[in-house]
């Protein structure tokens, strides 16, 4: 049985649709990513899969219970964290795991029990004193996490978890995000972050309420992006971008920092003859901007989503 | 479902406690309001200074005069010479009253002729002048009285007036202003703090987000609630105690009635004004609002709306619907029922009803609201 079955799930607040009508089931113990630039729907869609929006049409089963007739089960059998750390900052660790394992009606042993393995994963053991407020955002972070999930859910919703956090941080929370998914714990996760979307199962994209892409991060790849990619290091970015849109070899092209991703219309062999005629095309564009570089990259997850929301425009 | 609401109260019992320095003055602002208003707020009114004009300067002047000065209200304390000087005195507020006694004052006496004595009495207070001119004309009275009694007996009747007022002041029997302000005065204090208190207890987990984790958890808006107001009315009922403990002190209050009418009145009350607490914190975003909102619906309404100080019977029609908004009026009547007259539940259940029903509707109210707003 699938951990989140969506079906036609659909939020209007009153003439603007938020969410329109979207469909994806989430398999046991995956890490499950959730995409989409602010505004696009996340948000509301999370609060409607933990039982506290309610939906205009359309519903979902999340751990065998239905969202719009049965918010309350949800709500006992998920966890919940968000970017914002919701602990109390003038309670200690301690006081804020009491807190978390009572309203989730947590007591004596297994209290106990679960609090010394948040403890744990969030590497604060022998801290239980420690005012929250003084703890650095990683361990705050962490400590969400552990409280979220203390009560042992079938399914954690992590909505931005690592939000302002530096990169040593993010990578020990995704290792924790794996442990915890490993320990059969489904894990719905929102993110900004697409490198982080790499290390999902499976991933979903949403863009003005709609779903428009779903699969693994491989798949999508495949999917979305089987032509070649190259990616041109130059100066003036912008400028050469302007001149690359009309040629007719181009399918897609957007700028990535100091470079320039350039999605071709056709899959290439790095030795193909015609390839390097585009090469020296594009040469012959860029004129005279000094060095330029080419080369045949593996498409990230990054040049899918910018491909797939281009098209849309 | 009692699991949950204990560990919010725990939570919240810790958080107080933790901040020491707001604990201590969520425990002095109340006495020193205690001791302000105690103090400030007295309408006793004795000491009346007296400028007096004796134009006879008889013997019936002087001993009518003399009458005024053995009761504790009046102090002679102008002898005044002429028209001009009734005037200054009175201006410059010298005096609170002036006495002009008519040349032919104990001639006209005898001869039972007319006598018109004048007073002149400071108005600008009115509640003040009232109270002297009523004890200006018993005094009056009583000089009548005597004279006539005299004038009968020389005459050899035996006189025996037909009606002899025997005027007794029952509970408040020396109309001790300040006895009758104490419970005005607590339930304005009570409802201030505790009003302040739930509601920003509440907006601060809203300005913090933590109560986004909350309503994602199984904890009910109505357990959330319950779980914020059994530490808050545990907080004001020890705030209430210290509260009568230094009007004990300070001002002599005593609990006539029962203890235990008491602490079931003051328990009510406090659930009203906590559930009020709860329903400013679903209205306001920011604990700055969330505290000036507070401090306008409960302390205006308690001081002005509530016969704290001025008695409701005496407003129009309207306002005295309107007063029914806050339920500082309620507690009022049974705070003066338990500690003044020391009548029992009976006689005030209505009151405690109406605070039941008051603390009913806006925990509904507040449950709804909080359920209808998103997590944003």
């Amino acid at each position: 049985m699938n951990s989140i079955e969506v079906s036609n799930l659909t939020k209007k607040f009153g003439s603007f649709t938020s969410v329109n009508d979207i469909s994806f089931s989430v398999g046991k113990g995956e890490i499950f990513g959730f995409l989409g630039a602010n505004g696009a729907g996340k948000s509301t869609t999370i609060k409607m899969l933990c039982g506290i929006l309610e939906p205009t049409s359309g519903d979902a089963m999340v751990s065998g219970f239905s969202i719009s007739k049965d918010p309350e089960s949800v709500k006992r059998n998920i966890g919940y964290m968000s970017q914002k750390f919701s602990l109390y900052g003038d309670l200690t660790v301690n006081e804020n795991l009491n807190f978390f394992g009572g309203i989730y009606g947590l007591k004596n042993e297994r209290l106990k029990e679960r609090k010394s393995w948040a403890l744990k994963i969030s590497g604060l053991e022998n801290k239980e004193n420690t005012l929250t407020s003084t703890l650095s955002v990683g361990y705050k972070q962490r400590l969400a996490l552990g409280a979220a999930v203390m009560h042992e859910p079938k399914i954690v919703f992590l909505d931005e978890p690592t939000g302002g956090v530096d990169p040593i941080s993010r990578r020990k929370f995704w290792d924790l995000i794996h442990d915890i998914s490993e320990s059969g714990t489904t894990v719905f996760v929102t993110t900004h972050y697409l490198d982080e979307a790499e290390f999902c199962n499976r991933i979903i994209l949403i863009n003005a309420g709609i779903l428009i892409a779903s699969g693994s991060p491989a798949e999508l790849k495949k999917e979305y992006i089987d032509n070649t990619v190259l990616e041109i290091t130059c100066r003036e970015t912008f400028a050469v971008i302007e001149k690359l849109i009309p040629e007719d070899f181009t399918q897609s092209v957007s700028a990535f920092g100091n470079s320039i991703h350039l999605i071709l219309k056709s899959k290439f062999s790095p030795q193909d003859e015609e390839l390097k005629i585009i090469k020296e095309r594009i040469r012959k564009l860029t004129g005279d901007i000094g060095e330029v570089k080419i080369e045949i990259i593996v498409p990230s997850l990054e040049d899918v989503f910018l491909n797939l929301l281009e098209k849309r425009e | 479902m009692l699991r949950r609401i204990f560990s919010i109260t725990v939570k919240e019992f810790r958080q107080i406690f933790r901040d020491k320095r707001s604990l201590l003055i969520i425990f002095l602002l109340p006495v020193s309001l205690l001791v302000l208003f105690g103090y400030a707020i007295n309408l006793d009114v004795n000491n009346i200074r007296l400028g007096v004009f004796d134009r006879d300067n008889s013997v019936s002047s002087r001993k009518f005069l003399r009458g005024l000065e053995s009761s504790e209200y009046f102090t002679i304390t102008e002898s005044i010479k002429n028209d001009d000087e009734v005037n200054n005195l009175l201006n410059r507020g010298k005096i609170d009253a002036a006495i002009i006694i008519p040349h032919n004052f104990e001639k006209d006496i005898m001869t039972g002729t007319d006598v018109g004595i004048q007073f002149l009495v400071d108005g600008v207070d009115a509640s003040t002048g009232g109270i002297i001119q009523n004890y200006l004309v018993a005094a009056t009275s009583e000089f009548n009285f005597k004279i006539t009694q005299e004038q009968l007996s020389q005459k050899g009747i035996k006189a025996n007036p037909p009606l002899n007022p025997q005027v007794q002041f029952w509970y408040n029997k020396d109309l001790n202003s300040t006895l009758y302000f104490i419970p005005g005065l607590v339930a304005m204090i009570l409802i201030i703090i505790s009003v302040i208190l739930t509601a920003i207890s509440l907006v601060r987990e809203k300005e913090f987000s933590t109560i986004e984790q909350i309503r994602v958890s199984p904890v009910t808006s109505f357990q959330l609630i319950i779980g914020k107001i059994i530490p808050y009315l545990i907080l004001s009922m020890l705030i209430a105690a210290s509260i009568l403990f230094m009007g004990n002190i300070l001002f002599g209050v005593v609990v006539k009635g029962s203890y235990i009418d008491l602490f079931l009145g003051t328990v009510c009350y406090l659930l009203a004004t906590l559930s009020l607490g709860i329903f400013v914190s679903t209205i306001a975003d920011s604990q700055q609002v969330a505290f000036q909102i507070s401090q306008l619906i409960s302390q205006l309404p308690s001081v002005i709306l509530s016969g704290f100080i001025f008695p409701i019977e005496s407003m129009p029609y309207a306002i005295q619907l309107l007063s029914n908004i806050t339920p500082s009026k309620f507690y009022i009547i049974i705070l003066r029922n338990i500690l003044i007259k020391g009548t029992g539940l009976s006689v005030f259940i209505d009151q405690v009803y109406y605070l039941l029903i008051f603390s009913a509707v806006f925990i509904i109210i507040s449950t709804i609201r909080i359920k209808r707003q998103e997590m944003m």
